[in-house]
């Protein structure tokens, strides 16, 4: 099945469908109101653009390759499949697309002083590395159980001259670090700008990292269709918060004979209550500024989101995903840490590529996929970031004897 | 029955600001709740405003959070913000006021929150997170049985402020430092926005809270406003010495002083 589908989301006040919107303290509205008249200005700047495309052949290592996964294809039997490599972004993720778009907002914005939030580090790392290059000053909230099982990349921020500060509240993780950096940004929006690292929070965040990420699924369709001559059956991408699915899949959202698959979290498993698989198991909620779905109690209460890969780890989801989720464009399917840790395995023997544990739960769905295919099908999966930061948690749990 | 403008109206006309006064739903411990919310409108209180517990405050400092998770450790929920309610409705007849995060609302239904939450004797609602952007996405076209008091801050534009007064019921929330609750450090000219937003003839009697926290703090705002709220400076105390009622009402009975005359 091939076809177009008209897609201009989110509408004027931020909102995809129902999903998005902007429900946050009143302080913020104004600093939202200004972050985004300088960024519709960005977009339809000539020179911002060819900074940002200068900066990323440059700095960032783009365009990344699409490689051919050529034993992987023959693993499987069916299909073809191509990865596409974010894993050799600088800085070893997807985040460093977003980071540098919004650095460069910050500079517009004439704000010195930058705030983020992390949760596998790899966003921290981003920002701080932006801030390292432009020389502004650079504050990283990050959970305190997230600071240890990533001490790596804690290190990686300090030496970048981040002052990475510990949040110890609620479950010490992604969904707090954000609070808190919410908070900071509330009481310092006059010189602070908040590089929110995912398609999360309030408009116009989820509209603008997007924007920055959609980088990956422009060129993955440039470069798919320089070596296959038509565009993939399939595109994988992992979902946290959903920024390298929302980066690869939006190009691609109106071609609709490509099929969207975003994979989610399950943890220890969907039934054992201990998973981040927000789309699959979640429902509406409002939740750092956006109406989205969310892992919460019979109350109402925030939700605990429990993965291995602590980039995953977050009980809401980027609202455009919501929207997708509910209209039907893309399918989400969720992969357990036990999945996910083979799959790292997988990658690491068949093309000598160490995935982050992130990227993992995507290529973990391929065993569910390719089956199903015909050797015609040609599959792209998004390699979100590359697993030497996880190494630490792939030691304790993967036998290499 | 009387409103909440009317209420603060008949305080203002006998030569006194209002005194609202936060207290986070199941704080000090649940057993104690009602007795402490009672006591502080006894020493002087005019408003009560209980706290919905929620997992995740973002627009509360430290202390509001600390005091939102013990609460919530308590296994205090939705349904006891209502008993509380109810019990602290036979004992007074002042305004009460629920201010909680939007999602808990959400949860429970946006209509039958407002329905059941005005028939346990709520008067007013404050959700911080839903600003006026937000305010016809979240009601829709419910029926609304409690005031809906929206807020407004310093960086709040002029224009902006007119739209807001006017969807606001009850009272204007003049958050009056940027920043979370708790928050001290008004800068110098926190009279002289007082005064801006005065003057532009506003439907609503203006509230001045996050960041008021002493009888001198009053004293120095209350020739520009109908009235104030406190809230971390009353949980803090509770914090300390949970035990020590008689300080917190000594404490309220200061800032009732403060707000005469």
């Amino acid at each position: 099945m091939s076809g177009t589908l008209n897609y201009s989301l989110p509408d004027r006040a931020g909102h995809f469908g129902i999903y998005g919107g902007k429900y946050v303290p009143e302080t913020l509205i104004a600093p939202l109101a200004e972050l985004e008249a300088v960024y519709q200005k960005a977009v339809h700047d000539d020179i911002f653009q060819k900074t940002l495309m200068d900066l990323h052949s440059e700095y960032t290592g783009r365009p990344t390759p699409l490689t051919y996964a050529e034993r992987l294809t023959e693993y499987y039997g069916t299909g073809r499949i191509y990865l596409k490599r974010e894993d050799l972004c600088h800085t070893g993720a997807h985040k460093i697309n977003n980071a540098l778009g919004q650095i460069l907002l910050a500079k517009q914005l004439g704000k010195t002083r930058i705030i983020a939030e992390t949760g596998a580090g790899q966003h921290g790392v981003a920002t701080a590395t932006v801030c390292a290059k432009f020389g502004l000053h650079c504050i990283v909230y990050m959970g305190e159980t997230d600071m240890q099982r990533q001490s790596l990349n804690v290190f990686r921020m300090k030496l970048l001259g981040a002052e990475v500060r510990p949040v110890t509240s609620g479950s010490r993780t992604l969904k707090d670090a954000t609070n808190e950096a919410i908070r900071d940004w509330v009481g310092n929006v006059h010189n602070t700008h908040y590089i929110i690292g995912s398609v999360v929070g309030p408009h116009p965040y989820p509209m603008i990292v997007r924007d920055f990420q959609s980088i990956i699924g422009r060129e993955t369709k440039q470069q798919i269709l320089q070596r296959e001559q038509k565009l993939p059956s399939y595109i994988l991408a992992c979902v946290g918060g959903g920024s390298n699915a929302a980066g690869i899949f939006y190009p691609f959202i109106q071609d609709t004979g490509v099929k969207l698959i975003g994979i989610e979290a399950a943890g220890h498993g969907v039934h054992t209550g201990k998973h981040s698989a927000t789309l699959t198991l979640g429902r509406h909620g409002v939740f750092h500024g956006m109406l989205t779905y969310l892992l919460q109690d019979a109350d109402g209460q925030v939700q605990e989101a429990h993965s291995i890969s602590a980039g995953l780890d977050y009980p809401g989801v980027g609202p455009e995903h919501s929207y997708l989720k509910d209209s039907g464009r893309v399918a989400y399917a969720s992969i357990d840490d036990t999945q996910a840790l083979k799959a790292v395995s997988l990658m690491s023997l068949k093309e000598g590529i160490l995935p982050a544990l992130e990227t993992a739960h995507a290529i973990a769905y391929l065993e569910t996929l390719m089956p199903i295919l015909s050797t015609a099908d040609i599959v792209v999966v998004n390699i979100s970031g590359r697993g030497d930061k996880d190494l630490n948690t792939i030691i304790q749990n993967i036998s290499v004897d | 029955m009387q409103t909440i403008h009317t209420h603060i109206d008949t305080i203002n006309k006998s030569g006194s600001k209002a005194l609202a006064v936060f207290l986070t739903a199941g704080f000090p411990s649940a057993d104690t709740y009602v007795d402490t919310a009672c006591s502080l409108l006894d020493a002087g209180a005019d408003i009560l405003e209980i706290g919905i517990p929620f997992s995740d405050p973002l627009a509360d400092g430290p202390i509001i959070q600390q005091s939102s998770q013990l609460a919530l450790d308590n296994g205090i929920r939705l349904k006891d913000v209502f008993t509380y309610c109810e019990q602290i409705r036979e004992r007074t007849s002042k305004k009460l006021v629920a201010m909680g995060y939007a999602n808990p609302i959400l949860s429970y239904g946006v209509e039958k929150f407002m329905t059941d939450a005005a028939s346990a004797g709520f008067d007013g609602l404050i959700v911080p997170d839903v600003p006026y952007d937000e305010y016809e996405n979240f009601y829709g076209q419910i029926n609304k049985s409690l005031e809906t008091i929206l807020l407004v801050t310093p960086v709040t534009t002029p224009e902006r402020i007119a739209l807001v007064d006017k969807k606001s019921k009850g009272f204007l929330y003049y958050v009056s430092v940027a920043g979370i609750t708790g928050t001290h450090s008004w800068s110098g000219d926190v009279i002289g926005s007082l005064q801006r937003v005065r003057a532009m003839g506003l439907q609503n009697k203006l509230m001045v809270g996050f960041g008021v926290s002493s009888a001198g703090d009053i004293h120095k705002i209350k020739g520009h406003c109908d009235g104030v709220i406190v809230g971390s400076a009353i949980i803090k105390r509770l914090l300390d010495e949970p035990q020590n009622i008689k300080r917190v009402e000594e404490f309220v009975a200061s800032l009732k002083q403060a707000c005469v005359g």
